[in-house]
This record gives C-alpha cells, structure tokens and sequence, in this order.
C-alpha cells in the first residue's frame, strides 16, 4: 500500500498492535480533564477515521461501537450516543476510504469534513431528543479542528510503516 | 437443481456486508439509547467499564496534575526570590507577600468555612475534592475524587462555604458524578427567606436556575435569597441555594419568568463537602379510606 494511490512508495504492513495501541492511546488523550473547552478535538474519532480509512478490513463498526461505549461511560453521557456516531463515522470513513486515498492529503480532510461534521450533528441530534440544551455553535468548531489535524495525524501514524525493509544503521529512521 | 442457482462460494471470507453491520451497530446503538434514557438498567454495565478505564483516566490525569504542579513548583520559586528580596531589604517585609502564601491562606480560610459548616449541620459530612468538568458540552457536571469505597451514596447533597452546588447522580468505586444545581431540569426545593415562600428552582442549562411556575403576581423580588426548604428529604433545609437575578412579569403568560444565579461556586473553588443523607422523613400520610378496602377488588383487577 501507498501513503496515497498516486504516490509511487510503497509502505510496510501495518502491525496490528500499532492500531491497538493508537487507539488506547487516543482514548486516554479524550480522558484528559481539559473541562469544557470549545474547539478540542476528539481524538477517537480521528484515530477511528484514520484506520477506517487506511485499513477497512482490520478497524471496522466493532472497534467504533466499542470505543464509543467507553466515551460515553467517561464522559458521563448517555449510553450510546458516542457509540452511534462513531458508528456512522466509521462506516463513512470505509466506504469513502477507496475514493479519498486517491488524492492529496488536505483533499482528503476537506473530503472527510462532512463526516466529522455529521458525527458531532448526531451527536447534538440525540441530545436534544434527550431533552439537553444546546450547547451552542462554538460545540462545531472541534469539527474543524479534527481537519485540519487529519494531514498532521495520517503523516503520524503512517511514520511505522515508511521505515525501509532493509534497515541502514546510519538513518534514524 | 439448476446449476444457475447454485452460488459460488465467496473467495475472501468477509462476514456480513458494511449495510447490514452498519444497521445492527446502529440498532444497538439506538436501544442501549433507549434503555439507558428510559430505564436506566445500564448502571452495572457502566460501573464494570467505568473501573476499567480507571488506570487510563489516571494517567491521562497525570500530565494535568503534572502541570499543575509544574505551575506550584513555580510559585515556591517566586517565594524564595521574594523571600530573598525580604531579606535585602528589611524595610519592606511587612508587604512582600507571596503568592504561595496567598494561595495557602485562602485554601485554609475555605476549609475552615467547610467546617464550621460541618459543625452547624446535624449531618456529617466527607470534604472532597472536584477532579474535573466532564467533557460533555451538554450538561453541567463535575467528577469528585470520593467514590463507594469512602461511603459516598446515591443523592447525597454537595455543598460548598457558600451554599448547595449539587447532587451525587453517579457513584464509581472511587469517584463520583455531581450533576450541579445549573443542570437542564435539575430541581431543588427552595424557600424564600425573606416570605418563607415555596418553590422549586430548576437549573436552565446555561449557569442559570429558574423559578417556574411562579404566578405573576407572587412576592418576589430581585434580590431575595432562596434557601432549601428540606421538604424532598435530600437537602437539609436552611442551605443557602441562590439569588433572585431578574423578575420578569409579562401579562400575557400566567407565570412570571424568574431568574437567579447560584451562590455556591463551583468554578471559585476546589473543594467541596458531601452531606451524608439525612434521616428519612415520615412516610406521607395514606387515604384511609383507601387502606380500609378490603383488597379482593383490586385483587381480581390485577
């Protein structure tokens, strides 16, 4: 696999470990006590989106619907609501993931703009059924935040896998 | 049997097809919704969850915590330069107070105010700590560091120096959920001090409570004090709750629109106390006449 469809290097397999391990980790960065800052991305998403996108075959509706239970259970929400939308993210992100791997990596956030901007609208969505109040427009603004880190997040995350076969002592990496 | 009717069998072995994953996530999804909203049987579920994430809501703490600390470490600095600068010059100890020192001075007149509370309630009480604001933008919550295992129980009132901040809506093994007076449709029975006239104040969601269901021509004023009347058995009564911020009469609704503003601080301060629940209330009086009916009646509707 490519870093991107027309690009011509070709990257290592992904370890299976490393996708556990980026989303446990992702977790722990939403756990953190930040209170209620607008803007904050959510990093599940992200990282779900990303190896949606990457790897549909490995990360799929399971991981999402589970990890969207522990949000929801940590952030004190009702149970389900982090879990749906996580849901429909990932499968979003796996059926755009054969168009958008196509194109350039700020194509490719502006391509999954809508996606991030439906969860936190579901979201929303069944709060307000609940009886919530809303939240105010400034709640979208995590929307945009989690694009303009996508191209920022994929080079991470993909740094693994762009290590060369044969390992040269002399390069870091 | 025509060979046209016999399938294939599939080359990669893929499970269910992405539509049919997607609608049994999403049904789930909708029903844990559901039963979690309307029944709330999910508790165990919850609890099991909430102490496996315990280790990493820990660590995600930590960097937190660390900075916090980092900002204290920095503060001592300032101590021992201000520290410093009081000994070259003499003449000017008296004012060279430390921010440190400031800080220590209102954290111990805090704790005092809690407990010269403690010993005006009846009820005992456990001083804790807020960790947190959950990060749900949608409601208004705090995490405190006293769970099950310090006897924290269901309801319990919290309450700061300067009045009712909250309820106990959620207890983990050790910590639980405060949801705060300010909550959507979080209600607590309330008095006015000044006439003794009773109501329920209920949270609107944005920092504010409201009085409804007040008529408009009741005796409230801008200003008044409510306290809690102790009439739902949760709250002891006489706890200072808000104050009456604006009193709008408008002839063309049947009540008046009654704002106020909470007087315990929940951003001011981080330290907070647990009212242990107080003794049980007289059960309401039972309709004798209800209890006289022989039950043969409502035996056989049953």
């Amino acid at each position: 696999m490519q870093p991107t469809h027309t690009s011509s290097r070709i990257l290592l397999p992904v370890k299976p470990w490393f996708i556990v391990v980026s989303l446990l980790f992702s977790l722990t960065i939403n756990l953190a006590p930040l209170g209620k800052v607008p803007g904050v991305p959510d990093w599940v998403a992200l990282a779900i989106v990303f190896w949606c996108v990457r790897e549909p075959h490995r990360v799929g509706m399971a991981s999402a619907f589970l990890l969207g239970l522990v949000t929801d259970v940590a952030n004190a929400s009702l149970m389900g609501e982090h879990a749906l939308a996580y849901v429909l993210a990932a499968y979003g992100a796996s059926t755009l993931s054969r168009r958008i791997l196509w194109f350039p990596f700020l194509q490719q956030s502006m391509h999954l703009f809508p996606l991030f901007l439906g969860m936190h609208v579901t979201i929303v969505l069944v709060r307000l059924v609940a009886g919530a109040g809303f939240p105010g427009w400034a709640y979208f603004l995590s929307s945009l935040s989690e694009v303009l880190l996508w191209p920022p997040i994929t080079y991470l995350l993909l740094l693994p896998q762009y290590q060369p076969v044969d390992k040269d002592k002399n390069r870091p990496i | 049997m025509s060979s046209s009717s016999h399938q294939t069998p599939p080359f990669f072995k893929r499970g269910p097809a992405p539509l049919v994953r997607l609608v049994f996530f999403v049904a789930l999804s909708l029903s844990l919704l559901f039963v979690d909203l309307r029944f709330r049987y999910l508790e165990v579920l919850r609890q099991a969850i909430a102490v496996m994430t315990y280790p990493l809501q820990r660590m995600a703490y930590g960097p937190v915590a660390a900075a916090s600390s980092l900002g204290d470490y920095f503060t001592s600095i300032g101590t021992l330069r201000g520290e410093n600068t009081r000994l070259q010059r003499r003449e000017i100890e008296a004012t060279t107070v430390s921010l440190r020192q400031e800080q220590l001075d209102r954290e111990n007149q805090q704790l005092r105010l809690l407990l010269d509370m403690k010993q005006r309630q009846p009820v005992k009480g456990v001083v804790a700590e807020i960790q947190y604001n959950v990060r749900d933008p949608f409601s208004h919550k705090v995490i405190i560091n006293k769970g099950s295992q310090q006897d924290i129980l269901l309801g319990e009132a919290v309450v700061d120096e300067q009045g009712v901040i909250g309820q106990v809506t959620r207890v983990y093994p050790f910590q639980s959920e405060v949801t705060l007076i300010s909550n959507k449709d979080q209600g607590v029975p309330v008095r006015i001090v000044r006439n003794g006239l009773r109501s329920v104040v209920f949270g609107s969601g944005d920092g504010q409570l409201e009085l409804r269901f007040m008529a408009t021509n009741a005796d409230v004023k801008e200003g008044d004090i409510l306290e809690t009347s102790g009439l739902d058995g949760i709250y002891v009564p006489g706890l200072p709750v808000a104050k009456v911020s604006s009193v709008r009469r408008d002839v063309a609704y049947s009540f008046a629109r009654i704002l106020c503003t909470p007087l315990g601080g929940v951003d001011r301060n981080d330290l907070v106390l647990v009212l242990s629940p107080r003794e049980q209330l007289p059960p309401p009086a039972v309709d004798a006449e209800k209890v006289d009916k022989p039950g043969k009646g409502r035996r056989a509707r049953k």
